[in-house]
């Protein structure tokens, strides 16, 4: 396959060629290669980092850290869920590149009740059916991907439902590296039959064994489900220790079994003294177990700060005990189908708090005598919830009950659990008992078999099983001629020969847009006028995803999400001209022979000097490293004052930055640097260069200065621009 | 489950004096007794997807196991495993089992399946 290319979009059709006889080129998970401790980066001392990535995107404020990405130790995921895999891959790529190294795939919505495997590549809603095509194509696409981060992807979907058994072969066949499996899970949350959920999962966990695949619980559904989700606490305890000793009796490895383990409270409640006992109660009880810490969702609402918020509370807790995955969760998952640009913004948040905390145990210790009563009360009631199901008669007996998800805080009831019958819910009925010349003649087959006798491998009495013989696996292409990526696929493609774009949250070019506006109305009216605002614009299907009430009269913030219905034509696109810059050299002989001074300020009322001490600054690798010497007026310095200052030293050029732009005030202060320059007679002897976050060329030349430089601006660009019109004027002035 | 009040100090009085060891160790020992009965009941049960995994493991796509799994159910033989009679049948016929189990799906062998898993006479 041809490796990826940083500069050009992956092409699906490429993925899809050949794709009935690739093969995937590893089974089993991985975990990151973590760095000795102490370990520099730039200057920094890093406890918990892991191997850097060859290709990525670093942090925001990186740029300050000579653009440092630092890994930390903790797998990161990412969940993907936008029910076409040829999106999906797209915004794996995007995640891998931002730290993502554990893709979760979402399963369509009805999957769990599906009895056997889809096939294809239809269009699935919330999610993709799993389906051997889309595992294949998609992890084939990771292979790609993770060549092109230098980093191995863990891809991972669900062993649930009613197909359990079969979807752990195909995962395993495919090269799947994890997956979600969890009877109870099956049983509470997807009305399953019980007794069909245990035996299939016995058979499925056996098999992802196998595969080395890791496992993660489904426990934390009980957070999410829970009117207060702190009262299922021991429970949760509960449900974690079946799943983890059932899957050990199958023949899982310990170091294989995840517990999918969420913080259950947020603010307004002291979330942290409630989360922490909590988190040291599980870290305890479930040692040599792996720990998948997720974010919690049981609290989110749509408002995205918020949910960030959450977020970063939850990744400080994992630093505080301990993860080896941190979840993530899109921030929009109150408001949307997640957005790829949500989808980034999770596993930012995951990294930025892991590297913020990084190493914080060696100054920070939880205090465990405090806690201790905390998380003693925890276990035990853990345990008098464990001798209570015995004494019921069994775990049948107390799903009957109702034991389970009750919001109760165990021993305490409510009488509102989920009860499910044993010989009851869908697929009840068709486990049955294996005769005793029950025979399966295939490998990692869990229970009894009453095999021949000298076989080296069950799979011998058929010549190997797809396990040792994968040539034996067939690959089904597409089975429905209407609902198929050929079909999407051609949509995109007829865009591209136009070489039209539109905007996308989440499928190519679909055209969603969000905008926020704040309006001086109460909530109701608020929201109206957002979506008149999108009327008049013209934009098609306007929804309210937020809103925030600032005050209940004086404002309210809304969020609004809308379609464009125009396509954008790429050919007739005006780009803004990049600074051309001078080689180094070119201008560090320039000055040594023709000294160069400027001075330079922060205009008008503006206390912003970060961005022009960089300009100047020789240890940000400003014009100072090239010779030029500069007198620094300070902040909010008036134009009089720097025109003064340039007759004084005969600068060369002024340099004046303009952060504020508050009713045109950069404007003005262009303006008026021109005019005081030509009134005191020396405009046609200095340069007047402006700069800042909001100025542009076009803007300052229209308003008489000689260059506006804006975001991303280097020394080099101004030291440039500099050299270069001194050079022009003085062969004018030789030439006159 | 009846309603009924937080009774957590009283409850929980036989267990106040172990030590966090011994708490671990309870808690681990109760787990282990609920979860012994449904390993037994899966490592002597079996179900259609369990079946379907096996033939899938067999070389048969996803149609073809769904096929087969189904006729099999059907007919009350589940419990003989369905790659067993898939495999038997193909020794029995002296051919490909993956073309036995094709031809099965297409309605031939059935009688032999009776004869050989039902003991039914000819």
């Amino acid at each position: 396959m041809t490796p990826l290319d940083p500069k050009k979009p992956i092409d699906v059709e490429e993925i899809l060629k050949d794709l009935d006889k690739y093969r995937p080129r590893r089974r089993g998970w991985t975990w990151r290669k973590k760095l000795p401790e102490g370990t520099k980066l730039d200057k920094y001392e890093y406890y918990q980092i892991s191997e850097p990535l060859k290709n990525s995107i670093p942090l925001p404020a990186a740029h300050y850290f000579n653009n440092i990405d630092p890994q930390p130790d903790v797998v990161i995921t990412a969940e993907i869920a936008s029910g076409r895999f040829e999106d999906d891959i797209r915004r794996m790529r995007m995640a891998a590149w931002h730290g993502a190294d554990h893709i979760m795939v979402i399963r369509t919505l009805g999957q769990s009740h599906f009895d056997g495997l889809i096939e294809g590549t239809p269009e699935g809603v919330g999610g993709i059916p799993i389906t051997r095509k889309q595992v294949r194509a998609t992890r084939k696409a990771l292979d790609l991907i993770e060549d092109e981060v230098g980093r191995p992807i863990n891809f991972h979907s669900y062993v649930s439902g009613v197909a359990g058994p079969e979807i752990a072969v195909l995962f395993a066949e495919e090269g799947v590296n994890g997956a979600h499996q969890d009877p109870q899970y099956n049983i509470l949350y997807r009305g399953v039959n019980p007794v069909r959920s245990f035996v299939d999962a016995a058979v499925a966990k056996k098999i992802m064994a196998w595969a080395g695949m890791l496992q993660i619980d489904g426990a934390h559904n009980a957070n999410a489900s829970a009117k207060i989700s702190w009262t299922v606490m021991p429970e949760l305890l509960v449900q974690h220790g079946i799943n983890c000793m059932f899957s050990l009796k199958v023949g899982m490895p310990k170091e294989n079994i995840a517990l999918s383990t969420v913080p259950p409270m947020i603010a307004p409640t002291p979330e942290m003294r409630i989360d922490l006992p909590y988190a040291v109660a599980l870290r305890e009880l479930f040692k040599g177990f792996r720990f998948r810490a997720q974010m919690n969702t049981r609290y989110i609402e749509s408002d995205l700060f918020d949910a960030t918020r959450v977020h970063v509370l939850n990744a400080v807790l994992s630093r505080l005990t301990s993860a080896d995955l941190q979840s993530t969760i899109t921030p929009d998952e109150g408001r949307n189908v997640p957005w790829h640009i949500n989808s980034i913004r999770g596993v930012e948040t995951a990294k930025h708090t892991l590297l913020a905390m990084d190493g914080i145990q060696k100054y920070v210790k939880i205090d465990r005598e405090a806690i201790r009563e905390k998380v003693r009360e925890l276990k035990m009631r853990a345990i008098l919830m464990l001798e209570e199901i015995l004494q019921m008669g069994g775990y049948f007996e107390a799903l009957e009950a109702g034991m389970f998800v009750d919001n109760g805080y165990y021993p305490e009831r409510l009488g509102d659990g989920i009860a499910r019958k044993k010989d009851g819910e869908i697929a009840a009925g068709t486990v049955v008992p294996r005769d005793p010349d029950y025979m399966a003649p295939v490998c990692e087959h869990f229970g009894y078999n009453n095999l021949p006798e000298e076989l080296e491998r069950p799979c011998d009495l058929i010549g190997g099983c797809t396990f040792h013989k994968p040539e034996k696996i067939q690959f089904i292409d597409e089975l429905d001629e209407t609902d198929n990526v050929n079909l999407r696929l051609q949509r995109v493609k007829d865009m591209k020969a136009r070489n039209v774009i539109k905007p996308e949250v989440e499928w190519y070019a679909d055209g969603w847009i969000q905008l926020d506006m704040t309006f001086s109305l109460p909530e109701e009216y608020a929201e109206a006028a957002a979506l008149a605002v999108c009327e008049k614009l013209g934009l098609e299907d306007p929804t309210i995803i937020a809103k925030t009430v600032l005050h209940p009269a004086e404002g309210t913030y809304v969020e609004v999400k809308a379609k464009v219905p125009f396509e954008i034509k790429i050919d007739e696109l005006r780009l803004p001209k990049k600074p051309e810059t001078l080689p180094e050299d070119e201008i560090f002989d320039f000055v040594s022979k023709r000294p160069i001074t400027v001075v330079a300020a922060t205009v008008g009322e503006d206390e912003h000097s970060v961005g022009l001490r960089e300009i100047l600054d020789i240890k940000h690798g400003g014009i100072e490293k090239y010779g030029i010497k500069y007198h620094y007026l300070g902040t909010s310095c008036p134009p009089e004052k720097l025109i003064d200052a340039a007759i004084e030293t005969g600068a060369d050029a002024i340099l004046a930055s303009m952060i504020i732009t508050h009713n045109d005030v950069h404007i003005k202060n262009m303006r008026r640097l021109n005019e005081l320059a030509i009134e005191k007679g020396i405009r046609d002897r200095v340069l007047i260069i402006v700069g800042g976050t909001q100025i542009n060329n076009d803007l300052a030349v229209e308003n008489g200065v000689d260059a506006g430089f804006g975001r991303g601006t280097k020394g080099i660009h101004v030291a440039s621009f500099i050299v270069k019109k001194l050079r022009e004027r003085d062969a004018l002035k030789s030439g006159n | 489950m009846k309603p009924r009040p937080d009774d957590f100090a009283e409850r929980s009085k036989h267990l106040q004096h172990m030590s966090d060891e011994e708490l671990d160790a309870y808690f681990w020992q109760l787990v282990e007794k609920v979860v012994d009965p449904l390993i037994e009941l899966a490592r002597t049960h079996t179900s259609p997807s369990i079946e379907r995994s096996v033939l899938l493991r067999m070389g048969f796509n996803s149609l073809e196991a769904k096929k087969l799994v189904d006729m099999i159910f059907e007919r009350g033989l589940l419990g003989k495993g369905a790659g067993h009679i898939v495999w038997r049948i193909a020794k029995e016929h002296n051919i490909d089992y993956i073309e036995a189990g094709r031809r099965l799906i297409n309605g031939m062998y059935w009688d032999d399946v009776d004869r050989i898993f039902k003991g039914v006479k000819k």
